[in-house]
């Protein structure tokens, strides 16, 4: 018989990444939060790679850190090996990623809801949802009844989880952890789109089966960089990674075998993502390939398992240690666990608003692999969008809508309920038109000031803030009036950086423009240097080198606000405007974008549409202004 | 994406292409008289800026290099006063299709941007200028005139001038893709990109480019027209020579010195090329008021013209009119007719093949002489090394979009050279195949990655 277990202002399907951030801004923002993990030893999981960040990876999780989640924090704290990524490629693209151990990252997670006010963590499958007066009524396996003004759902890979390695197949979450079985259902009768998606991963290995001898060393940075704004050093790298490639014969294997991957025998229905290719997709697609890069990254400080990162498969067990064994220092691995490929219920994300709420189901939400998302750090996003624009619905306060131009979150967000997913959506550098004002270096300056406006960033950090403002706009001008003589000196520098010589004084500010020049290599020259957080100087530093970049990208973002300034209604059916063409008006149904800008990014929604709907939208404006 | 911003300035030509003597220019929007004052400079040296609205004045329209392009007269509309609401210039010059070409390029290069399909009358609506059932009709002209659109460009989908901008296109994405797949997967094995690489194919883009943006006024000259002017003195056959090409009478052709007073205009097909002929009075001076005004309008005529088809009498001598004439010719591209060529020759021919790099005996009366004319026009409008295969481009938006093109390929170009980072060498490159996609009508955002995936094998 099922009994009433209590009344929550906020409820969070699923303690992953997405739910976890979730929680955590529904908690601090005063909301009586409850999350349900089905199962207590899996919160904060991380069940493909043993990493946080990489390429616009690494912009989410610093994004999430200016706005005060939680991810980056955890990530520092339980770090092995911190690298940036694409040094010397521009700032647009530098990306952090750290190795961390996986189960003090889970650990740390559980740890911190659990002492987080306003937030109850329960272990509980939840089997079935129902919409009652005001909200929503959730019932777990054990028959609790929970009544909650909003509910989020962050079921990743768990709901209708099924695994499958080679002829084998069962119904499973990850890491073998069984699966929500009953929700799926529920969700389906209550009308959600729900389709199938499928992931994968790679092997772990035994470190003392590996032979380390000839196998390329990759290590961290020194000193290593953190991810958050808050952290002020990590210490020491504590691990290394290693390089190997596989080879001819490793291609004979999955060739000879390509007709056991379920893929290929068409028993995965569901879409897999392009990026996260298995081992065996790479063989198929580019068959001129002769080998393929593989990272042998730890699990952690207190495992011996190892992390075959680019060798994900859905091949038999024993067809991957055949492989796996063509590889050099592989030669005698033992796999402790197979890799598997799984696939899971989600949603299609264009039923969604840019708030995650549901446009048809009024208090839901949806956050993460649900969403049709990849990858930690992307759930990491959307679980903070979601979670704070469910407390802000339930205190009242209008709903925060995160766009293109501030963040890669809303970059995320938009292209997840304006374009949709088609498969696993990853978030990549070239997703953003504005790549070279939301970098990985100012996330604070983009987010903190929305982060305190929101009430997740304390006064504390905000005075902080603005007092590094303040610092950098005292270093500018500094580096404006200050003029460098044409000494021997100074020369010596340029000529070794091949740049011309100077013949008068030069303001400083002009000698970092040359792209040539840094402030590390002028540091024996500029004498009056103050002592300051170096990411002021690097954020300077870019500022003044892409300046002309930077304020071309910030003129593309006016004109995009000012379309996004116009509002479109949400309950309008667009057949009735004439003019539009039949496409425009399916599409536009379908999406229902909340301004003129988001209906502009619609496939199928041409110039011409726009213009229709631009004169539409002004007449019914004007006949409302009883004009 | 730019196409429906609707704050940026906006001009057109608001006359029927090519007809009358009197070509209007329209530039509508908040930098409208800032733009206005930039290509034109009044005789009396004052500002449009410092006009009021409905106010008119006389001056000349120059080019962003300083040339004059034509004499104008510029109106001016102060918001909310005007058609569309907004500030409005209205530049009136001297017709034709190569010149107001010319304004309107001028326009443009001070920062307006093209009209699209309806624009001045959806802006009139958005202003509040005409009412909402009128603007229905705008609604019929803007879905009317994308339909038209969808079908030309689905008509250009196999064009020449299509392929080409696809092969630019498709090696510009090639090189965006590649450098993205590079930085956003730093650790996957992909070719490391070079400068050279860059440069390879931006050079070749801009080749490319360039040689669109070459061919542009040869080949406006096949489908618009070259603005012609028949020339010489009273009497040595203009009249005739214009109907020889036109194929009937136009003009009237009478013995007496001075029959044609004005300039006359007629449109006519030389082999491939479309001549805007004028035919103009005799350049003599006369004491004759009316035939004054006509011969000044002629020098006018001359000055602004493309071509010159300057005619002399086979059986007399150059007097100075003819000599006139000739120094006029020398900074025009000329084609020297001699007509009467059927009676004994009395004219220095020699000198005017000094003078002139083209000249075809005629005998206008007879019909003789049209087969040379011909080759001569398609020799100098450029059509004789146009290469219909390498493809036009057939109007002012499109020639725009491939010259921001270019510009946005320069960019990257001149970026790599002072050795700025990738990132910023992408955006320009970005911005190049987004101008490329408009003109083909394509969207941009999901090119570059989707190549990503197809060229890389990228991911964990």
């Amino acid at each position: 018989m099922e009994y009433f277990a209590g009344e929550f202002d906020v409820a969070v399907i699923g303690a992953g990444h997405a739910g976890i951030e979730a929680a955590l801004a529904s908690a601090r923002l005063g909301c009586k939060t409850v999350i349900f993990t089905i199962n207590m030893d899996a919160v904060g999981n991380c069940p493909c790679n043993p990493s946080i960040g990489g390429t616009a990876k690494g912009h989410l999780v610093r994004e999430i850190d200016a706005l005060g989640g939680e991810m980056g924090k955890t990530a520092d704290e339980c770090f092995l090996q911190s690298r940036m990524l694409n040094r010397g490629k521009g700032p647009a693209v530098h990306s952090l990623r750290a190795q961390i151990d996986r189960r003090k990252y889970s650990e740390t997670m559980k740890h911190k809801l659990e002492l987080q006010a306003n937030l109850e963590l329960h272990q509980a499958e939840i089997t079935d949802i129902r919409k009652i007066d005001g909200g929503y009524e959730l019932v777990t396996r054990m028959l609790a009844q929970y009544h909650c003004k909003t509910v989020i759902i962050a079921t990743g890979t768990y709901l209708g989880g099924r695994i499958f390695v080679g002829e084998v197949s069962y119904e499973s979450g990850p890491d073998g952890i069984f699966p929500a079985t009953e929700l799926g259902k529920s969700l389906k009768e209550l009308g959600l789109p729900l389709r199938r998606f499928k992931t994968g991963t790679p092997a772990r290995v035994l470190r003392s089966s590996i032979d380390f001898t000839d196998l390329e060393e990759q290590r961290g940075d020194e000193p290593p960089q953190p991810f958050s704004y808050e952290t002020e050093s990590l210490g020491e790298n504590k691990a290394v990674c290693h390089i190997s490639w596989t080879n001819e014969k490793t291609k004979q294997i999955i060739l000879d075998n390509i007709h056991r991957s379920p893929l290929y025998a068409g028993k995965i229905e569901g879409i897999g993502p392009r990026y996260c290719p298995s081992f065996e997709d790479k063989v198929m697609r580019f068959k001129d390939k002769p080998r393929h890069q593989l990272f042998i990254e730890p699990c952690g400080l207190n495992t011996e398992e190892m992390y075959m990162q680019g060798m994900s498969s859905s091949l038999p067990e024993e067809v991957q240690l055949k492989f796996y064994r063509t590889i050099k220092g592989l030669e005698h691995c033992v796999i402790m666990r197979p890799a598997y490929a799984i696939e899971y219920d989600c949603v299609d994300p264009l039923a969604m608003n840019p708030t995650l709420e549901y446009k048809e189901f009024d208090g839901l939400f949806g956050a993460g692999q649900f969403n049709g998302s990849s990858g930690y750090e992307e759930a990491a996003a959307q679980g903070l969008v979601a979670g704070i624009n469910a407390a802000l619905k339930v205190l009242g306060r209008e709903q925060v809508v995160f766009t293109r131009a501030n963040s890669y979150i809303g970059t995320l967000v938009d292209d997840l309920v304006t374009k949709g997913a088609n498969e696993p959506y990853r978030m990549m550098t070239s997703r953003s038109e504005y790549r070279l004002v939301l970098r990985q270096d100012n996330a604070d300056e983009r987010l903190t000031p929305l982060g305190h406006e929101i009430g997740l960033i304390s006064d504390e950090r905000y005075e902080r803030f603005l007092e590094k403002q303040e610092q950098k706009r005292q270093e500018i001008k500094r580096l404006k009036s200050t003029v460098i003589s044409p000494t021997d000196e100074v020369n010596r520098i340029l000529v070794s950086r091949e740049t011309s010589e100077i013949t008068m004084g030069v303001r400083l500010i002009e000698l970092l423009k040359r792209p040539q020049l840094d402030y590390e290599c002028l540091a024996p020259v500029d004498t009056g240097r103050p002592k300051l957080n170096p990411n002021i100087f690097e954020q300077v530093e870019i500022d003044i080198k892409y300046e002309g970049y930077i304020q071309k990208q910030l003129k593309q973002v006016e004109q995009m606000k000012k379309l996004e300034k116009k509002h479109l209604p949400n309950d309008f059916d667009y057949k009735n405007i004439k003019g539009l063409r039949l496409e425009a008006q399916e599409k536009l149904n379908k999406i229902k974008p909340l301004n003129i800008g988001q209906a502009s990014r619609i496939s199928g929604v041409s110039p011409a549409d726009i213009s229709v709907l631009l004169i539409w939208l002004s007449g019914i404006n004007r006949s409302s202004n009883g004009n | 994406m730019s196409n429906f911003i609707s704050d940026k300035t906006i001009a057109a030509i608001s006359t029927a292409q090519g007809e009358g003597g009197i070509g209007v220019i329209r530039i509508s929007g908040e930098q409208a008289v800032a733009i206005g004052d930039k290509v034109f400079c009044g005789v009396n040296g004052k500002k449009l800026s410092s006009m009021k609205g409905y106010t008119a004045a006389f001056g000349k329209i120059v080019n962003q290099d300083n040339k004059e392009v034509d004499e104008a007269v510029a109106l001016v509309f102060k918001a909310p006063h005007s058609y569309t609401g907004e500030d409005v210039v209205e530049l009136s010059c001297h017709g034709g299709v190569f010149i107001t070409q010319q304004v309107l390029r001028a326009v443009f290069e001070a920062g307006a941007v093209p009209a699209q399909a309806g624009e001045f009358t959806k802006r009139a609506f958005l202003n509040g200028k005409i009412d909402l059932t009128e603007a229905e009709a705008v609604i019929d002209i803007i879905s009317a005139k994308s339909r038209i659109a969808a079908r030309a460009a689905l008509f250009v989908k196999d064009g020449v001038v299509r392929r080409k901008i696809d092969e630019i296109k498709e090696s510009l994405l090639s090189l965006t893709a590649h450098l993205s797949a590079w930085a956003d997967y730093p650790e996957e094995d992909i070719a490391e990109v070079s400068d050279d690489m860059i440069l390879d194919v931006c050079n070749n883009a801009q080749n490319q480019l360039q040689k669109l943006l070459d061919t542009y006024d040869s080949g406006q000259a096949v489908k618009q027209g070259i603005d012609t002017v028949i020339a010489g003195r009273p009497n040595v056959g203009k009249s005739t020579l214009m109907n020889l090409l036109a194929g009937c009478d136009k003009s009237i052709v009478t013995d007496i010195p001075g029959t044609t007073r004005d300039v006359v205009e007629d449109t006519v097909l030389v082999g491939d090329v479309i001549l805007k002929l004028s035919d103009t009075a005799g350049l003599h001076d006369t004491n004759d008021m009316v035939e004054k005004i006509g011969v000044d309008r002629a020098r006018k005529r001359l000055e602004q013209c493309r071509l010159l088809l300057a005619v002399f009498d086979n059986s007399s001598e150059l007097d100075d009119e003819d000599l006139n004439l000739l120094n006029l010719a020398s900074d025009i591209p000329t084609i020297a007719i001699i007509n009467k060529s059927d009676l004994p020759q009395k004219l220095d021919v020699e000198l005017i093949k000094s003078k002139v790099n083209k000249v075809i005996f005629t005998s206008a009366a007879n019909g003789e002489g049209k087969d040379e004319i011909t080759s001569a026009v398609a020799e100098i409008a450029g059509t004789s090394n146009l290469n219909p295969s390498d493809g036009i481009l057939s109007n002012e938006r499109q020639r725009i979009a491939v010259s921001n093109a270019l510009k946005s390929v320069d960019e990257a170009k001149s970026a790599v050279k002072c050795g700025l980072t990738y990132d910023a060498i992408t955006v320009s490159l970005e911005d190049a195949i987004s101008e490329l996609l408009e003109l083909t009508g394509e969207k941009t955002s999901d090119e570059v990655i989707d190549r990503v995936f197809h060229n890389f094998c990228v991911g964990k």
